[in-house]
């Protein structure tokens, strides 16, 4: 065994022997437990392997010997899986298969227990968690938790047996759907009552008295009183649930994600069963994956990725101090077009405070107010909204032609066409109705917040929040700092994106800020590579080895190619050697063209020549190109002062433009493939940060 | 309007198993609210015929309510078991006759036309609240000498008694401790402690989960030797000591009432038909005498005698009190009577909730007694009171 990690939070496995009613014989039942509370939730280290496995000798030396063998958790916990926090500090393939082989080894005394063994799954289970359960050879669990295989969403393979019990216990075509859809589906979590319809649990108990109740079913399973069917596994249907696994695994990675590969072959082997050999080659292949991915840049950037979305985008850098925030007990809204509608839906839904529409006729207010009603009605028909709730959030909402019913709010956010002399003056209106304190915001996309604000009277309540498109469902808000910016209105920026349930990233009032920025330059290469000649199919697939979530011109059709248009414009002028406004786009945008294709696969008619260039690149010069421009890009950021670190860069892309966590956001990759010390001279992240130490 | 009185009947009855309050106690870390909430569960658990929406309350007794026995917890612990919201409920203090005062209360509502079914019950996490937690007497009880300093105190009380009826030897609170201790043993040992009992999972930081199943204070091995030699600590060389009266514990009770004709609609079990209930007051000095005159008051107003009850459920809260009361009504300190399945000196005394194991005990032994027609149960209460409530059993197989 290892040393135990540095700093691990070691989970205890403690034993005590119960006496149960209608039981002869001891019960030996193990609590795992970190001894923190329910938010640090318990994890296995080789210390909390180590503890389980000194639990189950001390079990086996006991005497009398128990009957029966049960593990639970820790108040409203399971356990969450491997520790994944000592993984940095792993750094040869030796003590990588150690994790590998020491979570086997354990979790398989109880899955060859003498005696018959229990989960007793109390509260949520997640990976080497979930595993720990289906080594037992029963399970019950609280009617409320919920499991998941977060693994092949983190770029590993559920390695502690997960790939080899799971199919043979609730059937191939299920397990593939936890393990691979689920997981690759923003990591969606199964509840309890469709883990008993799979048949991962035995029995649900309502969590007032789960330990009670479970432990009274344990007993009539040991008597006989209560019988598990198990219904037989039907091998048949390994090669179709196989191949939709692998077809899930392209369209949601482009096979760019090792550990989602990885997965799909470790179930496929599976095929095999869990008796006795055919277990432990299975087993094996489970250690020879992790160990691989273990030892790979990409589950190094993963977990980069991973820690930047669960702490960095929680403790944005750079914000100024919390008390700082005022309170924001009224919102107004400029515009009451599409945008402007989600933004005040957003703001109802998340602040409960009353929300003012204003535009400049009455058809556009009423479409607007009617708009957000419309989606509370909505969410109040799926249940998400109960009578009194929707009642409530309606009569927030509200809409004007006057900005005079801007007068009490704390905060104006303006979302009217995005043209420097409209949005200043709508500022100066605003300006002249609400408080010296009251924040103006503006959504813009590309327009210098400064200039917004430079007329202003109190320039300093100017703050860009930079929401991402669909609003109620990308997580990311940039939150821009302009020149004249004060800490109070900053402070209020951040506390406002926190309450919106948003990530906020702090950007400097620059071209595009971050997202855009990114996205404009990248496209704008691969538009570029198609005039110069690269046939529009080619540019389109060129960069699937990255696994993006979408192609170029799927891409561009997301964001609209008037929107990219308008950025592209912006960038031109701010940036014109690295900028350009490629012609394909302007008749695209003059044709009202939203795809390049007409039909899948087949480019629009109209567009034709757009690709006429004499000189195409191949995929891989596409590719070349894009990501030195990304390079190139991020390190002038940087220089600029743009964001505070190359962290939030990463962030940015992988929160507001749903870039995988193996790339690491782009900076991850843009390392591991020699092109930022290529293009800029040296990597953004030092070695061991996002990938192997060196 | 005009109006009929209806026979109210007690149910069932379960109760947590009673721990040693303390740190070293296996409740130590959990709730009382918990506690309650599991009592309530296996109530209607075991009572499947009951819809859960015809509960029309939850009455449930704590001393201290306060923390996890505060927030009204007949209220809280009814959401937290998963009743209907539709339910209601309210938290009652009469000291240690807390959970008969929610019986007798929940009772005369069912009997007025109130309610159809209730649930009473009580609770004492002596552990986490100590006797007396947070309370602030008014200066004016010792200043105007309306109280003794020593009524504030239990144990001096029972020493009070002892010197009230000097007759009252230690040796006899010793002997009737040592057979509380023989008969509870037995009645486990016989099986007829233990079917009311339901399991609660208890949580130790420490050790991990573990399940109570039996009763923690109980002491089988004890001796009158051994008890002669225990100290007294509520007066030197005094009479009243740990193993002459109950211990600090904690534990919690619940019993469903209803009334006759809707327990026979419903298809419910009737363990006993309520005959009629007594409260009254003594000195505070002597709080142990409540039962007598509580006692009398029920039987005149039954129209009983003593002589027709044919088993008596006294809680222990001290032997001298209890010895008090039977030298009162002339019966025998060892009568068959008599707590035959021993009492709190043995299995505990978690203040607010040991009425009703007292009346659950009591339905198990009229199911085993159907020669007996009357039953009684009794206890003494904090600043000198006495609850009777006396019972009759539906399976008594005399005439008229």
């Amino acid at each position: 065994m290892t040393a135990v990690f540095e700093n691990e939070v070691v989970t205890e496995a403690k034993v005590r022997y119960l006496n149960l009613p209608g039981l002869s014989g001891e019960f030996a039942l193990i609590t795992i437990d970190n001894g923190h509370d329910h938010t640090r939730p318990s994890t296995f280290g080789p210390g909390g392997l180590a503890s389980l496995d000194a639990a189950l000798d001390e079990i086996a030396a006991h005497s009398p010997a128990p009957v029966a063998i049960g593990v639970t958790g820790k108040p409203f916990v399971f356990a969450v899986g491997a520790d994944l926090s000592g993984v940095p500090a792993v750094t040869d393939a030796a003590a990588a298969r150690e994790i590998a082989e020491t979570g086997h080894r354990v979790f398989r005394r109880l899955k060859d227990s003498s005696v018959p063994t229990f989960a007793f799954v109390n509260g949520v289970a997640l990976g080497g968690g979930l595993e720990l359960a289906l080594h037992c050879g029963y399970r019950t669990m609280a009617s409320t938790t919920m499991v998941a295989f977060p693994e092949a969403f983190l770029g590993l393979v559920p390695g502690w047996g997960g790939t080899q019990l799971l199919p043979n216990l609730i059937g191939i075509d299920p397990a593939v759907t936890v393990i691979v859809e689920n997981a690759l589906a923003q990591n969606k979590m199964t509840p309890a009552s469709k883990t008993a319809e799979l048949g991962i649990a035995d029995a649900l108990f309502e969590p007032a008295d789960f330990l009670e109740r479970s432990l009274e079913w344990a007993v009539g399973v040991l008597g006989g009183s209560v019988t598990v069917d198990r219904p037989e596994v039907d091998r048949s249907a390994w090669d179709a649930a196989i191949e939709r696994a692998r077809g899930i695994v392209a369209a949601r990675t482009r096979n760019a994600s090792p550990g989602a590969v990885r997965s799909v072959e470790l179930l496929d082997l599976a095929r095999n069963g869990v008796e006795g050999d055919a277990f432990t080659a299975g087993t094996r292949a489970e250690d020879d994956a992790l160990t691989e991915l273990l030892m790979s840049d990409p589950l190094r950037a993963s977990l980069y990725s991973f820690d930047l979305v669960n702490k960095r985008a929680k403790r944005p850098a750079g914000a100024p101090d919390k008390s700082l925030a005022r309170k924001v007990t009224k919102v107004g809204v400029v515009g009451a077009g599409l945008m402007a509608s989600q933004l005040a839906l957003l703001f109802v839904r998340q602040l409960k405070v009353p929300v003012v529409l204003t535009d400049i006729d009455q058809a556009r207010v009423d479409k607007g107010v009617s708009y957000v009603h419309g989606e509370l009605d909505k969410l109040a028909q799926r249940g998400r909204l109960n009578p009194d709730r929707l009642n409530q959030l309606k009569g927030l909402v509200s809409g004007s032609l006057s900005k005079d019913v801007f007068a009490d709010a704390d905060l104006v956010i303006e979302a009217v066409f995005e043209e420097m002399s409209v949005k200043q003056q709508v500022f100066a209106e605003v300006e002249a109705v609400v408080s010296p304190e009251c924040v103006l915001a503006t959504n813009t996309s590309a327009l210098s917040v400064t200039e917004m604000a430079s007329e202003l009277e109190h320039p300093e309540r100017v703050v860009g929040l930079h929401f991402f498109n669909p609003v109620a469902v990308l997580p990311l808000l940039e939150v821009v700092r302009a020149e004249r910016t004060d800490d109070a209105t900053l402070a209020t920026a951040f506390a406002v994106g926190k309450s919106l349930k948003k990530s906020c990233v702090l950007v400097a009032d620059a071209p595009a800020f971050v997202v855009n920025r990114l996205l404009t330059r990248f496209l704008g290469e691969v538009t570029a590579s198609v005039e110069q000649g690269t046939p529009v199919a080619v540019a389109n697939r060129a960069l699937d080895p990255l696994g993006l979530p979408m192609t170029p011109f799927e891409l561009l059709t997301l964001v609209g190619p008037p929107v990219a248009l308008h950025v592209a414009e912006r960038m031109h002028e701010a940036f014109p050697d690295r900028f350009a406004v490629g012609e394909g786009l302007r008749r695209m945008v003059e044709l009202g063209k939203s795809s390049v294709y007409s039909e899948p696969g087949v480019v629009d008619p109209d567009l034709a020549g757009i690709d006429s260039g004499d000189s195409p690149l191949t995929e891989e010069q596409v590719r070349r190109r894009a990501v030195e421009a990304l390079a190139q890009e991020i390190r002038l950021m940087l220089d600029e002062g743009v964001v505070q670190a190359v962290q939030d860069i990463d962030l940015c892309m992988v929160l507001g433009a749903g870039w995988p966590f193996w790339l690491g956001g782009i900076s991850a990759y843009l390392d591991r493939a020699g092109v930022s010390e290529q293009v800029t001279g040296s990597r953004f992240l030092p070695r061991g940060v996002a990938s192997l130490p060196a | 309007m005009s109006r009929s009185l209806r026979e109210v009947v007690f149910v069932d009855g379960v109760r947590t198993p009673f721990g040693k309050a303390g740190p070293k106690g296996m409740y130590a870390e959990t709730r009382a609210d918990d506690l309650v909430v599991r009592v309530i569960r296996e109530l209607l658990r075991r009572n499947p015929a009951l819809p859960a929406d015809r509960v029309d309350e939850v009455a449930i007794a704590a001393t201290t309510q306060v923390g996890d026995q505060g927030l009204t917890i007949g209220r809280t612990a009814a959401l937290l078991a998963g009743l209907p919201k539709s339910v209601p409920g309210y938290a009652i203090d009469r000291m240690c006759a807390g959970a008969v005062t929610a019986v007798t209360t929940t009772a005369s509502g069912i009997a007025f036309g109130a309610y159809d079914v209730a649930i009473a019950g009580g609770v004492e996490h002596m552990g986490r609240h100590p006797m007396g937690e947070g309370a602030d007497p008014n200066p004016r009880f010792f200043s105007e000498k309306i109280v003794d300093g020593s009524a504030l105190v239990m144990g001096s009380t029972a020493e009070n008694l002892h010197d009230r009826f000097p007759h009252l030897i230690r040796e006899r609170a010793d002997a009737f401790a040592l057979a509380s201790q023989q008969k509870y043993a037995e009645a486990v040992a016989n099986g007829q402690i233990g079917p009311e009992l339901v399991t609660v999972s208890t949580r130790s930081a420490e050790q991990g989960w573990g399940l109570a199943t039996v009763d923690e204070p109980p002491r089988p091995q004890t001796t009158l030797k051994g008890l002669a030699t225990l100290k007294t600590p509520f007066r030197p060389h005094g009479h009243v000591t740990a193993g002459n009266a109950a211990g600090l514990n904690d534990g919690a009770t619940g019993c469903l009432l209803a009334a006759e004709d809707v327990a026979r609609e419903l298809g419910l079990d009737i363990g006993m038909r309520l005959v009629g209930y007594g409260f009254a007051g003594v000195e505070p000095e002597v709080m142990g005498i409540g039962p007598v005159p509580s006692t009398e008051k029920a039987l005149a107003r039954t129209g009983l005698s003593i002589g027709d009850i044919g088993l008596f459920e006294l809680n222990e809260a001290f032997a001298v009190q209890v010895l008090a009361f039977l030298d009162h009504f002339g019966i025998a300190d060892d009568d068959e009577r008599v707590n035959p399945w021993g009492g709190a000196i043995a299995v505990g005394h978690p203040l607010a909730s040991s009425g009703v194991r007292l009346m659950t005990q009591l339905s198990r032994q009229f199911a085993e007694r159907p020669d007996v027609r009357y039953g009684l149960t009794a206890m003494c209460v904090g600043l000198g009171m006495g609850a009777t409530v006396i019972w009759e059993n539906p399976n008594w197989e005399g005439d008229e």
